[in-house]
């Protein structure tokens, strides 16, 4: 299973920084963990199932989409975009 | 002691006190999100709140002694080709528990407990007219719900750029009722439901009239919505944003006049309300205590209030300056509740 690590109240809401997860890609990854943690539901995945606008996921260090394939042991990090933040 | 909830830019406040008195910043939740509107039910004593984070997306949460817990169901169906972008309004309903809650995309949202889980009014989201509905300058935003004093059945809506919508059968079945409504930025003649309302308000002891201000003009209704003849005349202009209205007189209503819409701050740099008592037909300037040079507010659809009715009635109105400003006497005078808040979104008073 994949590693997702979650910041600020995304954490707080998932009970924990870091979750092991099983999915192929990172839509199917965000889903099952907002499932498991419904506490989470709508946060990261809007109703589409796309990833918020203002939320940028990084697999391995490198930026994902929906559809960026997951292996087992990938490390996948969820944060908020500088783009979302205003004056 | 009045309570005023402020919804702005940069989180929740609430101020207690009075215009005579001054008012002290006794709360802020959600800080450094954006709080669009959120009122105090006062059947339950709860505060809803809806929060747009640019991040997380827009979620309404309810206030209970001091904890907030985020409402079920305020979101559009799962796997669609919509999200809901923003709530703009919560209005309690005449039946004990339930609120609605208006939001982008055009959606209409009901509780029957409280406000704690809500359901998408699937009627108006299924509306056959709806692919040919627009957005105005806001988003397609439903920012105005109207109930009818004992029937709970009767609601009027206004959304921006998509007229008003009425029903009298508890949202089974929707209509139109823009008949009268001339919008200046379409052609003449144009058919179109391209109506953009700012605002819509009922007055309560004569539930067939309502008032509106609309992207250019001054309205009114005496047949509960369905047709509407234009009042603007003697005001220094007939664009804005919010109306009030005094619950104890259905021939009141209160406006907050913009320059126009290409200027949409207070005209020549005043900053005053406009009062009529005779549904329309003259307008009296209230300025007294407003500031009255170098003024250039713009103020909100959500950012104007009431409380109480006839000589005591309260208003306040807030600015995204971060100004708030408050009259006890039904805007005869004015005095500042608040400076310096983030830019405000909303005024609600407890009641």
């Amino acid at each position: 299973m994949a590693l997702v690590r979650l910041r600020g109240p995304l954490k707080q809401l998932a009970g924990g920084p870091e979750h092991a997860v099983a999915g192929a890609t990172v839509a199917e990854l965000l889903t099952a963990l907002e499932r498991d943690r419904p506490a989470l539901h709508g946060w990261i995945l809007d109703e589409r199932g796309r990833i918020r606008r203002h939320i940028n996921v990084f697999v391995n260090g490198e930026r994902g989409g929906e559809d960026t394939a997951i292996g087992a042991d990938d490390r996948v990090d969820v944060l908020p975009a500088i783009s979302g933040g205003s004056a | 002691m009045t309570e005023l909830l402020v919804g702005t830019k940069k989180g929740l406040f609430a101020l207690e006190g009075s215009p005579r008195d001054g008012f002290e910043v006794t709360l802020r939740a959600f800080a450094g999100e954006p709080v669009e509107y959120a009122l105090r039910d006062p059947r339950t004593n709860r505060i809803l709140a809806g929060v747009i984070s640019p991040f997380y997306g827009p979620k309404l949460f309810v206030g209970e002694n001091g904890a907030w817990e985020q409402a079920k169901g305020v979101e559009l169906p799962a796997g669609g080709k919509e999200a809901l972008e923003r709530i703009w309004v919560i209005v309690p309903g005449e039946q004990d528990g339930v609120l609605y809650a208006g939001g982008d995309p055009g959606v209409l949202f009901k509780s029957t407990d409280g406000g704690l889980s809500w359901e998408l009014v699937r009627s108006l989201y299924e509306h056959p007219t709806r692919p040919g509905w627009s957005p105005g300058g806001g988003g397609l935003c439903l920012h105005s719900i109207a109930t009818w004093p004992g029937e709970p059945d009767r609601l009027a809506l206004a959304l921006s750029a998509v007229g008003v919508w009425l029903t009298d059968d508890g949202g089974a079945t929707w209509r139109h009722g823009n008949q009268g409504l001339g919008a200046r930025y379409l052609p003449e003649g144009t058919e179109s439901l391209s109506l953009c309302v700012h605002d819509l308000q009922r007055a309560p002891r004569r539930p067939e009239r309502l008032f509106m201000q609309f992207h250019g003009g001054v309205y009114r209704s005496d047949d509960a919505g369905e047709s509407w003849t234009e009042i603007g005349d003697g005001l220094p202009s007939d664009f804005g944003f919010p109306l009030a209205v005094d619950p104890a007189d259905p021939d009141s209503a209160y406006v907050i006049p913009l320059t126009a819409d290409m200027d949409r701050t207070t005209p020549d740099g005043r900053v005053r309300v406009y009062e009529t008592r005779d549904a329309g037909a003259t307008w009296t300037p209230r300025g007294d205590g407003l500031p009255a040079e170098h003024a250039y507010l713009t103020v909100l659809r959500e950012a104007f209030a009431g409380r109480g009715e006839g000589p005591e009635l309260e208003l306040y109105f807030g600015a995204t300056s971060g100004d708030v400003f408050g009259s006890g006497d039904a805007g005869a005078t004015w005095s500042c509740a608040a400076t310096r808040l983030p830019p405000v979104y909303s005024v609600r008073c407890n009641a």
